[in-house]
């Protein structure tokens, strides 16, 4: 019998750092799969962002730099400019992208720079011992929202949306980790956003709602349907733009 | 060559252009102003990169990414601004990244105001953001230093793998003299010999640039070898002039506009046959402790020295660690707004 699967060229073969049920592992072989399938791994430079995938760069096997918090775009926009003939994405989460960094999102987005922007929102800030994040929902309890997060600690932010209306943006759409088949719609998205940079259409991102079972207080199972059942309602999936 | 006429600031962005440089990223902050706008009407033409970025923030993170891939890349700003760059600039500093960074000095703290000053000698020659790290740091003192400096601040960014700072002031910024230009482009991108620099990994392993090492003992080896990259350019990068320091009983030590000011005072006092030279620290970091060395050998013990800054006795401390008690040692600073004038110098020169 022939070989009808192996591993993604673009992944190294080790074990990654992610807790049990967290979706960056899925995510990051998603981004190699479709690295592989459009055989762009020799031109492509990532940009690691700070959180839990701050070492993604050990895990992907290709060019990689690292970027301070929230300046992941920043980066890219330059790297992009000056080497317009390689494939350049951010990995980035909440936290990174939403918070601190928004300022370096909105822009770059507006300037309708030719990047392609993978954005984890798993609601809460992982590396640091799962704070409250820019997009964790009303009512969720984390380190410092102990008694769940109250409107006057701010709203969940949608910031897929508001990009959305900026000119400069192309393409948006919010995939989720929640299952089999929302996995492939994810890789979809991600295969979209990659392919835009290559046909030149401009500022792409996909927004994948991620499982974090371990702030989440739940079991990986529940974290699953914890995306469904109540996180893809104040986060509906779909295309944005 | 050809003479044209043009201010501090401009002849930075020309000489930057004219060493290789073909990204700039920066923000509007006066008094450098002519920096961005210079280049948003040169760079194209150079084949390069202008943005106007939306911070000092991104600003010098672009910096960073255009480094990351082997570009020459700089920015500039002035002092407020270069305090939001700190971050970047340790980033560059902890990855090894070459590049340029241009602080035309202003009053402060906070907001201070737009005139020249000399204050923030400390966070340059210091590192300026967190770590244990070093900029080299260039201080230009007149228009045409100001364009030659350029080249050589990007020779040294590559050949050490590291972030150089241009120290400038508003008045060296502002100020328009002729300068002497070349025609042709002294130097050119070295892309191929930075083996180090991202391009998409065809043909070999995949290239990461980074400062994050979390395994023991990882970050304690790296920081080594920065230490010892540091002693290295400590030996063998020190720059300065120096004026009359044979026969010299006083010796003013200034930088950058302020040694300009020294320079008429002391040139005024040698008419008097006043035995007064000048040390002009022209790399603040290293800082030319070689320039003492060479008084001292010279009975340093009967020389008196005097330390003119537009700031409250930053470089002070240099002088004072480099003779480390053997000379004695004047000081005269003013700072946010106010300069030393040639009169002032003079008169304190007197009361040694």
């Amino acid at each position: 019998m022939g070989k009808v699967f192996s591993h993604s060229k673009s992944l190294r073969n080790i074990s990654t750092h992610y807790c049990a049920g967290c979706g960056h592992g899925i995510a990051h072989r998603l981004i190699a799969e479709v690295v592989d399938e459009l055989n762009i791994r020799e031109q492509v430079i990532a940009v690691a962002p700070v959180g839990c995938a701050v070492i993604a760069y050990d895990y992907w096997d290709f060019d990689c730099s690292e970027a301070a918090h929230g300046r992941a775009l920043a980066v890219a926009t330059a790297i992009k400019r000056v080497r317009p003939q390689n494939i350049v994405f951010t990995y980035q989460g909440d936290g990174d992208l939403a918070a601190i960094g928004t300022n370096e999102t909105i822009h770059a987005a507006n300037r309708g720079e030719n990047l392609t922007v993978i954005f984890i929102n798993n609601a809460v800030y992982g590396m640091t011992g799962g704070q409250m994040a820019p997009t964790t929902l009303l009512g969720q309890k984390t380190a410092t929202t102990p008694q769940g997060r109250k409107p006057e600690e701010g709203y969940p932010l949608k910031i897929s949306e508001m990009l959305a209306l900026l000119a400069g943006v192309k393409y948006i759409e919010r995939t989720a980790l929640s299952s089999p088949q929302e996995v492939m719609k994810t890789k979809k998205a991600i295969r979209q956003a990659f392919q835009n940079q290559i046909d030149h259409v401009g500022f792409s991102l996909v927004e994948i709602l991620s499982p974090c079972p371990t702030y989440w207080a739940m079991p990986p199972r529940q974290a699953l349907d914890w995306i469904n059942n109540v996180m893809a309602k104040e986060f509906p999936l779909g295309r944005i733009k | 060559m050809k003479r044209i006429l043009m201010t501090g600031n401009e002849a930075m962005a020309e000489g930057a252009i004219q060493a290789g440089c073909r990204f700039y990223a920066g923000y509007p902050i006066t008094p450098q102003n002519e920096i961005p706008a210079y280049m948003a009407g040169h760079m194209p033409q150079a084949g390069g990169v202008f943005i106007q970025a939306e911070s000092e923030l991104a600003a010098i993170n672009m910096v960073f990414g255009a480094a990351a891939c082997g570009a020459r890349a700089m920015t500039s700003s002035s002092s407020p601004g270069i305090s939001l760059k700190q971050e970047g600039i340790s980033y560059m500093a902890g990855a090894e990244l070459p590049a340029v960074i241009v602080d035309v000095m202003r009053g402060g703290p906070g907001l201070g105001n737009i005139w020249p000053a000399q204050s923030d000698y400390f966070q340059a020659t210091r590192s300026g953001g967190h770590g244990d790290y070093h900029c080299i740091v260039l201080a230009p003192s007149f228009v045409q230093e100001a364009y030659d400096f350029m080249p050589a601040a990007f020779d040294l960014a590559d050949k050490y793998r590291n972030p150089v700072i241009i120290l400038g002031d508003g008045m060296l910024g502002q100020t328009m003299e002729p300068l002497h230009v070349t025609t042709s482009p002294r130097h050119h991108v070295t892309r191929q010999n930075k083996k180090w620099a991202l391009t998409g990994c065809k043909g070999r392993t995949p290239n990461i640039v980074k400062s994050f090492y979390m395994k023991e003992g990882d970050l304690e080896k790296v920081n080594l070898l920065l230490q010892k990259k540091y002693k290295t350019i400590k030996i063998r990068e020190q720059r300065y002039e120096g004026l009359f320091l044979d026969d010299a009983k006083v010796i003013i030590v200034a930088y950058g506009t302020m040694a300009r000011i020294c320079r008429a005072a002391v040139e005024r006092l040698r008419e008097k046959a006043k035995k007064v030279g000048l040390i002009r620290p022209i790399s603040l970091w290293p800082f030319p402790e070689n320039a003492f060395r060479l008084v001292n050998s010279r009975a340093r013990r009967r020389v008196k020295f005097l330390v003119a800054e537009m700031s409250y006795g930053q470089m002070l401390e240099d002088v004072r660690l480099t003779l480390d008690g053997q000379a004695e040692v004047g000081f005269l600073g003013r700072s946010g707004g106010g300069i030393p004038s040639e009169e002032e110098i003079i008169s304190k020169i007197k009361k040694l």
